[in-house]
């Protein structure tokens, strides 16, 4: 728990901040080509991308216990089943007419 | 270990005055604090409950005004769900019980501990006010958009109680975690922990995925009403059934909250009563957690009728008869344990055994309710009335008073009488049963609650629930009555006077401040009744032989 601050130096956290930035630009761009449904896609797989960079390296989540690993990805696995089950009924409810 | 009448000192008689119990950090004493304020909410919630049988013994309506009746109805709710029965076991047993049986001091933050029985009052006060002032008419659940656009009575007040009382409760879940987590005793493994933790465990984890979600519903629906910010009214860009999902993602898990911990309860209870290690330990422990899980995944079963996709109300009722597997796997496994125990019937396995057959009726028309042609039939019927009031009296009420029994002693030190105990256990489940199990036949033939009055075929029903009714009241009433007295007049209870099994027999009745003179350790399996016998023996024999020699 202590030895955050060695494992992950500043250079670290400019590196990070970096490719935030360059992503985000990446996204800006990519709204400007029209790749039909495939425009969520990019966008969304950019933005989990980024997401994981932040939880990973600026929450230390890569160098926490397996304690604090398995409550992270049980938090977003969470999510995604409630998100989930919610849809079923969003996404059915056009089916009788 | 022998009780010394006089001059031992215990968390009871440290210190006295007003100020010792206000300020105290001790979870005995805080479990005491919660233990008088939610009693004096059972009886304003049951004062509501007497004033509604009143009301409903005779098919028109003339004893409250409909208004009036639709306000007792919603502060009978408010006040039982949230102000008794969700911080029931949790706050009184599990704060009590939960450092003894893990072999802790304390809880792991103690000063939390206290705060959070303060913002539970303060909570409360803020919901009195509202009662005094005229109370509220939405319902508990405080349904859009009658409670954002309609309703003229004290909402918001109310509404505000129930957020803050909410704090405690998650702050009471934080505190058992993180203590269950790190403050077992030497030897105490999670496989060997009594199922009372296992089961605190489970619930306070609904405790703190769950409640914050009851909160951001709470802020909305204030949001709404005060400034007009459109969440849940169409007509400023909201969604009135948005607040269904949202409420009951909390409120079904609540219900687990309050009979989660009676489940512990029942576990500790019949594994003592019949002398015998609980069957399938592991499963009932994993089956608390599977319960606590799947809670979360229900809500959809509130809205069959409300708009919902009929291909989720499938979903959603698949997944709420799942809840039956885990729930069935603990019936199933105390039944079990009863198997060839030599069971004694002392009072505290009276209520367990009545919270078996109880919950099992309960939960066998809950799954009845999940099944999708049958709820259309009586949603918003006196049978769902029936089935939850089986969930939580003849669930939840019937293990926090079993486990009143259970401990008492070990709370303060007393025996209460066991003749005029084993009465109100009777009259308690005479009365349930009268005051319910009509209702279910009420609510399958047509019976809409949250009515008045109603037609006159349906008065020979609703007499008999009034009458079980009064019963049941006298049955609340006589323990009150002798557990008061007992404090002062009772027979002095031994450290084990069941000679159960379990680190909170260990230590005196009532214990010491710090619980324990000396960390315990544990070599034992739980309810080990067979292998304690056997250390016991095997102590006598070689008592007996070193004495013989000389
Ligand atoms: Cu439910």
């Amino acid at each position: 728990m202590s030895d955050h601050e060695q494992v992950t130096g500043v250079g670290a956290y400019v590196v990070v901040f970096l490719a935030l930035m360059v992503l985000t630009s990446l996204t800006v761009g990519a709204a400007f080509v029209d790749l039909g449904p495939f425009n969520d896609v990019v966008a969304l797989a950019i933005a989990f991308t980024k997401a994981t960079l932040v939880v990973l390296i600026f929450m230390h989540v890569r160098h926490a216990s397996r304690l604090t690993k398995i409550t992270v990805v049980a938090g977003f696995l969470w999510l995604l089943i409630l998100f989930g089950i919610t849809l079923t009924d969003y996404f059915s409810r056009g089916f009788l007419g | 270990m022998s009780a010394e009448p006089t001059g031992r000192t215990h968390y009871l008689n440290a210190d006295y005055g007003v100020k010792s119990w206000l300020l105290t950090i001790d979870h005995k004493r805080i479990a005491i604090l919660y233990l008088i304020s939610i009693t004096v909410f059972f009886a304003l919630g049951g004062l509501m409950a007497v004033l509604m049988r009143l009301e409903l013994a005779t098919p028109v309506g003339d004893m409250v005004q409909p208004d009036t009746y639709n306000r007792l109805f919603t502060m009978h709710g408010v006040l039982m769900v949230f102000f008794f029965l969700l911080p029931s076991i949790p706050a009184v047993l599990g704060n009590f019980l939960l450092p003894l049986m893990i072999g802790a001091k304390d809880l792991a933050f103690p000063k939390i501990n206290l705060a959070s029985w303060y913002i539970y009052s303060i909570g409360g006060l803020f919901t009195l006010w509202s009662m005094l002032h005229g109370g509220v008419d939405t319902g508990w659940t405080f349904y859009t958009p009658f409670s954002t656009a309609f309703s003229n009575t004290y909402v918001i007040s109310t509404a505000v109680g129930v957020f803050i009382t909410g704090f405690s409760s998650i702050l009471t879940g934080l505190n058992f975690i993180v203590t269950i987590h790190r403050m077992r005793a030497p030897g105490l493994t999670w496989f060997r922990l009594p199922l009372f933790v296992w089961a605190h465990y489970a619930t306070s984890l609904v405790m703190v995925l769950g409640t914050p979600v009851l909160a951001i519903t709470i802020f909305l629906l204030g949001l709404e009403r005060l400034f007009h910010i459109g969440i849940f009214d169409p007509a400023l860009g909201g969604d009135p059934v948005l607040f269904q999902p949202m409420g009951w993602v909390y409120s079904h898990p609540a219900v687990y909250i309050l009979v989660l911990p009676s489940m512990g309860v029942v576990s500790e209870i019949v594994t003592a009563f019949s002398r015998k290690r609980i069957f399938g330990y592991k499963f009932v422990a994993y089956a608390s957690v599977a319960i606590a899980v799947l809670g979360f995944l229900v809500w959809g079963h509130h809205m069959f009728v409300s708009s919902q996709s009929p291909y989720a109300g499938v979903i959603f009722s698949f997944l709420s008869m799942l809840v039956a597997v885990p729930s069935a796997i603990k019936v199933f496994n105390w039944t079990a344990t009863l198997y060839e125990g030599s069971i004694s019937w002392d009072t505290p396995m009276l209520y367990a055994l009545g919270f078996i057959g109880l919950f099992t009726i309960g939960g066998l028309t809950g799954v009845m309710l999940a099944t999708l042609g049958i709820d259309i039939h009586v949603h918003d019927t006196y049978f769902v009335v029936a089935h939850f009031h089986y969930i939580m009296v003849g669930g939840a009420l019937m293990g926090y008073l079993g486990g009143m029994h259970f401990w008492w002693p070990k709370i303060t030190g007393r025996m209460y009488p066991i003749f005029w105990s084993k009465l109100s256990a009777l009259v308690i489940f005479i009365g349930f049963n009268l005051t319910f199990l009509p209702q279910f036949l009420l609510g399958y033939l047509g019976m809409p609650r949250r009515y008045h009055a109603y037609p006159e075929d349906f008065q020979v029903l609703n007499v008999m629930s009034s009458a079980g009714a009064s019963i049941l009241g006298i049955g609340y009433l006589i323990p009150l009555v002798y557990f008061i007295w007992s404090m002062r007049y009772g027979k002095r209870a031994e450290d084990n006077p069941w000679d159960a099994f379990g680190l909170e027999w260990e230590t005196s009745s009532p214990p010491p401040t710090h619980n324990f003179l000396e960390t315990p350790t544990v070599s034992l399996e739980a309810y080990d009744y067979a292998d304690r016998e056997e250390k016991r023996r095997a102590a006598e024999v070689s008592a007996s032989g070193a004495v013989e020699p000389g």
